[in-house]
């Protein structure tokens, strides 16, 4: 039971970051109807961005960890979401109207760029990050078993809530969030109603970027080492949850995303660890034969 | 009014520059973020710490040149304010007429260079004589020795267009077909149309390439070429997925590996010959692709390739954990060679070299890896030929144009999407265990993603559907990537940005052929001919 509950909150966690980054596979998809394929390699961006500003702030003396965990968070969100411009902008927006293989080709090559950059860039070692958010409460205790949640969980899980709802009501109530559906409805006849389709996707590929830079965030705090590879075994797995959720969906992700942690770590904890992402992906091909549109999404209409 | 037209005329100009000035501006600043972030911040660890480095210069000098280029384009390419833009393509005009013009002397040239070696060696050297000197000395003469090389290329590709000309206009005597007029042997009928003929020619060279790169080098130009091949075979099996059946197989590099394990495996614990296996390779990858393909094929494109890409990881997963069977990480060693009838490849006197009575050279082997390879590869495109004018192949591609067209049609899109798996599986398989003969060592190592991106790139940048695509691009991929062999460590940051450069510029691909193999007969134009031809 005890370890059950840790495995859970181990889960949870996990959970959190695969659905942050989901997010941003799941509004893309649902807007243009592509899988930004660069999306793994963008949260492996927001890390490094997030570890540069780390070290940079402390570097400078401040010293005062909610501080400069919410300066880190702003930054890393902010320079990402350039990123994610940038890369909608150069690699998608030239070929939106072409045939449908071609944004994702360039989205395989953009990965290939944004990986091999960083690599050049920042080097290939792993960059591992002293523990930065210590402690954590004992929440049960019994047959020599503690089930500990540390602070880092609890601030991961926090985060993730607080944006979740952010995110929801931008897309629920603000003009901006109404641009996207409308956009994702019908593009040709939104753009005729005077919603500037261009700007719609580009913020939409920001506020993706920038949840990514988040998951970044917490990756790193979390478990403290970095490589430029981590984009794109968490970026399988996102999709899978984005999947999993139902894509387009924005509560679907977070969703797919917590099944999919949780899968992750109980099988790593009851089975074994090597087949962990077999276990993650064989639930992808599952889902998709017996439930094609996913846990919360519309089934499919297809227009001639 | 004629006052305010010339002001408005001459203020004009200047607010389009006004204009290119500050997109330069916004595109530097955005870049200064990119690069500031990345470039300009290195996190190094230093002493079981993380230190940051500050290189600013470079993130400013990146930002600078993007800038540049920014507004160097918007000025003459984009906006066209200036009209040095306007006179470029006639100039461009005059330039290719001159081309025209050299293109003989470059034919006579690389004719020398080819022919004989001492002036290849010769044109290497001139950078010494032009005064030269240090490191600056080799890096002209390996310049220049690439020139002579990719000149003494051109010959070679002319001379086999000239050549493949030749027997066309030879059988056109021999065997006159109605409706066809004899071709003469006239300098016009054998220049004109001459890129007609690239495909035979490339075949002619590919047939006496081992001949055609004798010398010290000829044991790197076959491993190259063997590699090349294997490429292109590849690439002709994923055509018929993509490019045919429209499917987009990200896991392509999956059964590549079954074949080369089935391979390995079964020669290593039966010691089967390798002329059995193949056959086995390809039908124990054929069998991957349907126990994949069936349950997926019903997806949507895009989740057809997540679901692949996923099945290419769970593969190279189990490899590496399945220690018992595979090998794990460290893979099979020891992997029986092929050998010529029967005949190894080594210093025994039963050897191929005893046999022949020829002098042991280990270029043998490998000339005749090359050879088995080449045969494999036209094998496949000969099969995608031949399908693609059954039934099952013009089901393919319908399927790719329209796929609720071919539904409304009565043609069963799930099993023609499985053949079309199936058949692009089998021909990895072929590949994969030729790959684990040639090798005798393999591992997890080789089948990564990287390897199926490759795969797909070389496709895709072909252009989808095109045979001669494929070898065109696996030619410039290969031969790029050992021409840039100096500058390995960019070499894939050059290979993606590429791929995102030429799909925005050719979304079709290289060749962008995408004519249906099959029509009825020959297309007509409707004319009164045919009305008055059907009276008479």
């Amino acid at each position: 039971m005890e370890y059950f509950l840790q495995q859970l909150i181990n889960g949870l966690t996990l959970g959190s970051i695969y659905g942050l980054i989901a997010i941003g596979y799941t509004m893309v998809y649902g807007i243009i109807g592509m899988i930004n394929f660069a999306h793994g390699d963008i949260f492996m961006i927001g890390a490094f961005i997030a570890l540069a500003a780390i070290i940079g702030l402390a570097s400078i003396g401040i010293t005062f960890i909610p501080l400069a965990l919410v300066a880190v968070l702003l930054i890393a969100m902010i320079v990402t979401a350039v990123w994610g411009w940038t890369l909608e902008r150069i690699a998608y927006r030239p070929l939106r109207t072409s045939f449908r293989l071609a944004p994702l080709i360039t989205a395989i090559g953009a990965s290939i760029v944004l990986q091999n950059f960083v690599q050049l860039t920042q080097s290939a070692r792993v960059k591992p990050l002293p523990p930065v958010v210590t402690g954590g409460y004992t929440v049960m205790e019994g047959n020599g078993f503690s089930v500990n949640i540390s602070n880092a969980q609890l601030m991961i899980i926090a985060t993730t809530i607080i944006l979740m709802t952010i995110f929801s009501l931008i897309i629920a109530k603000t003009p901006l969030g109404r641009a996207q559906r409308a956009c994702e409805q019908d593009r040709i006849m939104a753009s005729l109603s005077g919603v500037n389709v261009n700007r719609t996707i580009s913020l939409t590929f920001v506020m993706g970027a920038a949840l990514a830079a988040v998951a970044g965030c917490m990756y790193l705090l979390y478990y403290g080492v970095i490589d430029f590879f981590i984009g794109f075994i968490a970026g399988i797995k996102a999709f899978t949850a984005a999947v999993l959720g139902g894509i387009g969906s924005l509560p679907g992700a977070m969703l797919g995303g917590m099944i999919i942690g949780l899968i992750e770590v109980f099988w790593a904890g009851y089975f074994n660890t090597a087949y962990k992402d077999v276990a993650a992906f064989s639930i992808l091909a599952i889902v998709l034969i017996f439930l094609p549109s996913g846990l919360l999404g519309r089934p499919e209409v297809e227009k001639v | 009014m004629a006052a305010t037209e010339a002001i408005a005329a001459s203020d004009a100009p200047r607010s389009v520059m006004g204009e290119a000035l500050r997109d330069a501006g916004l595109a530097g600043l955005v870049a200064f973020i990119l690069f500031g972030s990345l470039v300009g911040l290195v996190t190094e660890p230093q002493q079981e710490k993380l230190v940051l480095t500050y290189q600013w210069e470079y993130a400013l000098g990146l930002a600078l040149m993007v800038a540049a280029v920014r507004f160097l384009l918007d000025v003459f390419v984009w906006r066209r304010v200036v009209p040095v833009a306007a006179a470029l393509p006639q100039g461009l005009m005059r330039y290719k007429r001159a081309l025209l013009t050299a293109l003989p002397a470059l034919y006579i040239l690389g004719g020398v260079l080819f022919l004989i070696p001492s002036f290849r060696e010769g044109f290497g050297a001139l950078g010494g004589s032009a005064g030269f000197e240090g490191e600056w000395l080799s890096r002209i003469t390996t310049g220049l020795g690439l020139v002579s090389i990719a000149i003494s290329g051109l010959f070679v590709l002319i001379t086999g267009m000239l050549a493949a000309r030749l027997v066309r206009i030879f059988v056109s005597w021999t065997r006159p077909q109605a409706g066809q007029a004899q071709m003469a042997l006239t300098p016009q009928s054998l220049t004109r149309d001459l890129m007609s003929e690239l495909a035979p020619a490339l075949l002619i060279i590919a047939l006496v390439l081992p001949l055609l790169v004798a010398g010290p080098q000829q044991r790197y130009a076959m491993d190259t070429a063997v590699r090349v091949v294997t490429m292109i075979m590849l690439g002709w099996g994923l055509n018929i997925v993509v490019g045919l059946a429209g499917l987009l197989d990200l896991g392509y590099v999956a059964f590549y590996a079954v074949g080369a394990y089935s391979y390995a495996l079964i020669a290593t614990e039966f010691g089967w010959s390798f002329w059995v296996c193949l056959p086995l390779a390809g039908i124990f990858a054929a069998f991957f692709g349907v126990m994949l393909g069936f349950p997926v094929l019903r997806l949507r494109g895009d989740y057809l390739a997540i679901v692949t890409l996923a099945f290419g990881e769970i593969i190279r997963i189990v490899l590496i954990n399945w220690q018992s069977f595979t090998g794990g990480p460290s893979g099979i060693n020891n992997i029986p060679q092929l050998g010529f009838f029967g005949l190894p490849f080594n210093r025994s006197d039963t050897g191929f070299h005893a046999f022949f009575g020829l002098e042991f050279n280990s270029v043998h082997r490998i000339i005749f890896f090359y050879y088995v390879i080449l045969a494999l590869a036209l094998f496949t495109n000969f099969v995608t030929k031949r399908l693609r004018r059954l039934p099952i192949g013009r089901a393919w591609e319908a399927l790719r144009e329209d796929e609720i067209a071919c539904r409304s049609l009565g043609i069963n899109t799930v099993t023609t999407k499985l053949t079309a798996f199936a058949i692009g599986a089998m021909f990895a398989g072929f590949a994969g265990s030729f790959f684990a003969t040639r090798q005798g060592f393999i591992s997890p190592e080789s089948f990564t993603f990287h390897e199926s991106a490759l795969v797909l790139a070389v496709v895709v940048l072909g252009g989808l559907g095109s045979q001669i695509g494929v070898v065109i691009a696996s030619i410039a991929l290969i031969g790029s990537s050992e021409f840039f062999r100096d500058l390995e460590e960019y070499r894939l940051l050059i290979f993606g940005a590429c791929m995102v450069l030429l799909m925005t510029w050719r979304p079709r691909g290289l060749v962008s052929t995408r004519t249906p193999s099959a029509v009825l007969n020959r297309p007509k134009p409707i004319t009164a001919d045919i009305v008055e031809g059907s009276r008479a």
